[in-house]
């Protein structure tokens, strides 16, 4: 698969600090000189109170391009992206039109070679505009550039469909990432079925709604013998699914978001759409269920699914307002301060996640902190304090479930195949 | 923008009843108590709240909720407007925050909000300088419409501590039922909700109150409260009982349900011979028109409440410019 972003030149410069490389056994004060955007040395270095980490990878983004370039486009969101540690994005292709013709990829391709910040690559859709009907032409976008396959943002509904996708995807060698919901179980719903949405009246949907299409998609992909991506997981149940799936030796992963692993449905008490998103928040059991997922390694991936509105269509009331929230700026600090200082998630394994886990599911190369890789790396400041506002965010919109909260662990450079994205 | 501005006082609203305490709800009883003495006068009208505002934004279609904040306003000698919906700047396209800003700038001292979207009366709160109230908001709250219950049950029985309530039918659709439950509890009142396992929503006891899918669990209650079935709600698709003749015939209240000495009340309107037969609507155990009556007096105490015992207003509306 391949990446794109806009040319540039390579940059010379020394990073130094705890050096923490999950993959690699690294985890010590090191100095590392890049030259030329390739890391030339590493030598033992003082404790400057940094860490230096390899970026991030975050391989599900919603850039809104082409047809919401009012809330987000691929330069503000690479530069979100930048300014969260990530050397490499997914973008989703439920755009409009949908990302499912050579066509509509082909031109963002070229868009992101004029524009992106960081290397950029996109998933197509797996039917045509997303109807769950008729397959993309995948031999097509494959060749053109597509990173995986998926219909985010609605399920593949029709099981013979997903029998279907599942057998010809496998030509081009790339990923099904699913979006798991049954839609009978869910439509209407606004949040989690549970003591929250019966005290406020609102319509929910149950954790099965998301684990009965988890069963029956490893299902179909165990019997087809492909490997399938498990978006966003929000429940219990599905985990379990997952991790029964993966003991038989089935080529399945999963990934979470920041806001699934810190939230519950309790927040929804506050009715503030900045906390309504799909699959919504769950229970406290679901929760936990995600975290001991995300630590044991069965989840692999921590994914933003950074969804940008523009502000008026979230200022309105909850039930009238669309799902999604967005994450790429805050994603690392919100799970350094919820998960890693009360000693619920190592740092090494949050590192882990954010960068080696999507690398593998989706073919890329890891970063590594290594002589003669290109460098891919992340400093962060983890005793800064900062506080998350509108004002504060490189991404066009602010629909942020964190406004206002204060946030520990601060991203302070970001390098991306080779370039300073972000600081200095 | 909304951020930009001063902080506006603390101001008191009556958005939801897990928002008040015990106190809160019987001083408002009390003043209910009051007011009704003078409505059996001649000359109905109190200058109570002479020179004061109220305006009532209604995106829902109500007669009772609707024309009883209007008259509650009236009889206290406050000016007052009613807008709905249908005909306004709404029809337009206009959000419900630029209605509330627009509605904010005439100065208005209470806003009576009702609209089918949960959270919308917070939405206008956090817009206005005006007290708001909940005149109900989807399925989620209708706090006035439980106040005007508990009202009903003190007078017709005597007393609201350990009083054992039984509410049939559509709770899952029903913001009087979730409004109604947690006011019982908060009196000293005990609630069991009552109806088929598809109309009860997923943990309703956590808001205090037993639950039951048994008819016959009714027996014990000094009041059956009997809420509305919707048939809109046996669309295809989405039909939560098989018919409303076998909901009649398994959940709706008929003579044979009703023990002597149980009073049966509704919040309107009903649907005769679906959840209430009408030989109990029009039965003596019934007390729907000394609801509708106690509607009148609860609402004219909650805007008596909220404009004089509430905490001195202070000017703000520069702010709205």
């Amino acid at each position: 698969m391949t990446l794109f972003c806009a040319n540039g030149r390579s940059d010379s410069l020394v990073v130094q600090g705890r050096v923490v490389a999950p993959g690699q056994g690294i985890d010590e004060a090191l100095r590392v000189t890049v030259t030329d955007g390739v890391i030339s040395a590493i030598e033992p270095g003082g404790a400057v109170g940094l860490v230096v980490a390899p970026a991030f990878i975050d391989p599900h983004v919603h850039l809104r391009t082409p047809g919401r370039e009012d809330e987000e486009t691929i330069r503000s969101g690479t530069e979100a992206a930048a300014a969260g540690g990530y050397c490499a994005i997914l973008g989703m292709p439920n755009t409009e039109p949908v990302v499912d013709s050579s066509a509509v990829l082909g031109a963002l391709v070229e868009r992101a070679r004029g524009e992106a910040v960081v290397p950029t690559g996109f998933m197509a859709a797996i039917s045509k505009g997303q109807r769950g009907e008729e397959l993309t032409e995948m031999i097509e976008l494959a060749a053109t550039g597509a990173a995986a396959f998926t219909d985010d943002g609605r399920p593949v509904e029709s099981a013979g469909f997903m029998r279907r996708a599942l057998q010809y995807s496998g030509l081009t060698g790339l990923p099904l990432a699913l979006h798991c919901e049954e839609p009978t179980l869910s439509r209407g719903g606004h949040a989690h079925e549970g003591v929250v949405s019966t005290e406020l009246g609102l319509d929910a949907y149950p954790p099965t709604a998301e684990s009965v299409m988890v069963e029956r998609d490893l299902a179909l992909a165990g019997a087809e013998q492909r490997s399938i991506h498990l978006m966003h997981l929000s429940a219990r149940q599905s985990v379990a699914a997952l991790e029964h799936a993966l003991s038989r030796g089935s080529a399945a992963s999963g990934e979470v978001t920041p806001h699934h692993l810190v939230l519950t449905d309790e927040a929804v008490r506050s009715l503030d759409p900045n906390v309504k998103m799909n699959p919504p928040l769950r229970s406290q059991d679901d929760r936990a269920a995600l975290r001991d997922a995300l630590r044991r390694g069965s989840i692999s991936c921590i994914a933003t699914d950074h969804a940008p509105h523009a502000r008026h269509e979230k200022d309105v009331p909850f039930e009238e307002a669309p799902f999604g929230v967005t994450g790429l700026e805050t994603a690392f600090a919100a799970l350094y301060t919820h998960l890693v200082v009360p000693g619920e998630l190592s740092l090494e394994t949050l590192l882990e996640r954010m960068s080696a886990g999507p690398a593998r599911v989706f073919g890329l190369d890891a970063p590594r902190v290594e002589v003669g890789a290109r460098a891919n790396l992340v400093v962060l400041d983890l005793e800064a304090e900062w506080t998350v506002t509108e004002e504060g965010f490189r991404s066009l919109s602010a629909n942020s479930w964190l406004l206002g909260e204060t946030l520990r662990g601060r991203v302070v450079t970001t390098i991306a195949d080779g370039r300073v994205v972000f600081g200095a | 923008m909304s951020d930009l501005r001063p902080p506006a006082p603390p101001r008191r609203h009556l958005l939801s009843i897990r928002g008040l305490e015990r106190d809160d709800v019987e001083r408002v009883l009390e003043t209910a108590r009051a007011l009704a003495g003078s409505l059996d006068r001649e000359v109905k009208k109190l200058p109570t709240l002479r020179g004061r505002t109220v305006v009532n934004l209604f995106y829902e279609s109500s007669t009772r909720t609707l024309t009883s904040f209007e008259l509650a306003a009236k009889r206290l000698s406050a000016d007052t407007m009613s807008v709905r919906s249908a005909g306004s700047s709404v029809d337009k396209g206009e959000s419900l925050k630029d209605t509330a800003l627009t509605l904010s700038a005439y100065d208005p001292d209470v806003i009576v909000v009702r609209h089918p979207s949960i959270g919308a009366p917070e939405l206008v709160a956090r817009n206005t300088a005006a007290h708001v109230v909940n005149a109900g908001d989807g399925k989620h709250q209708h706090p006035t419409q439980a106040l005007l219950d508990l009202h009903t049950m003190r007078e017709a029985l005597g007393r609201l501590e350990g009083l054992h309530v039984a509410i049939v039918g559509d709770v899952r659709h029903s913001r009087v039922a979730r409004s109604l439950v947690q006011a019982l509890d908060l009196v000293g009142a005990r609630a069991l909700v009552v109806g088929p396992p598809t109309l009860l929503p997923r943990g309703i006891e956590a808001l205090g109150c037993a639950v039951s899918t048994d008819i016959r669990a009714i027996a014990d209650a000094d009041v059956v409260y009997v809420l509305r079935m919707q048939a809109e709600r046996m669309g295809s698709g989405e039909a939560y009982v098989p018919s409303l003749r076998e909901y009649a015939s398994s959940y709706g209240i008929g003579p044979e349900r009703v023990r002597r000495g149980q009073v049966v009340m509704h919040p309107g309107p009903m649907n005769r011979g679906v959840e209430i037969d009408p030989r109990v609507a029009d039965s003596g155990a019934a007390l729907v028109t000394d609801q509708v009556r106690a509607g009148l007096v609860v609402r004219m105490a909650v805007l008596y409440d909220l404009l004089t015992v509430a905490a001195v207003r202070e000017p703000v509306h520069a702010e709205l410019a």
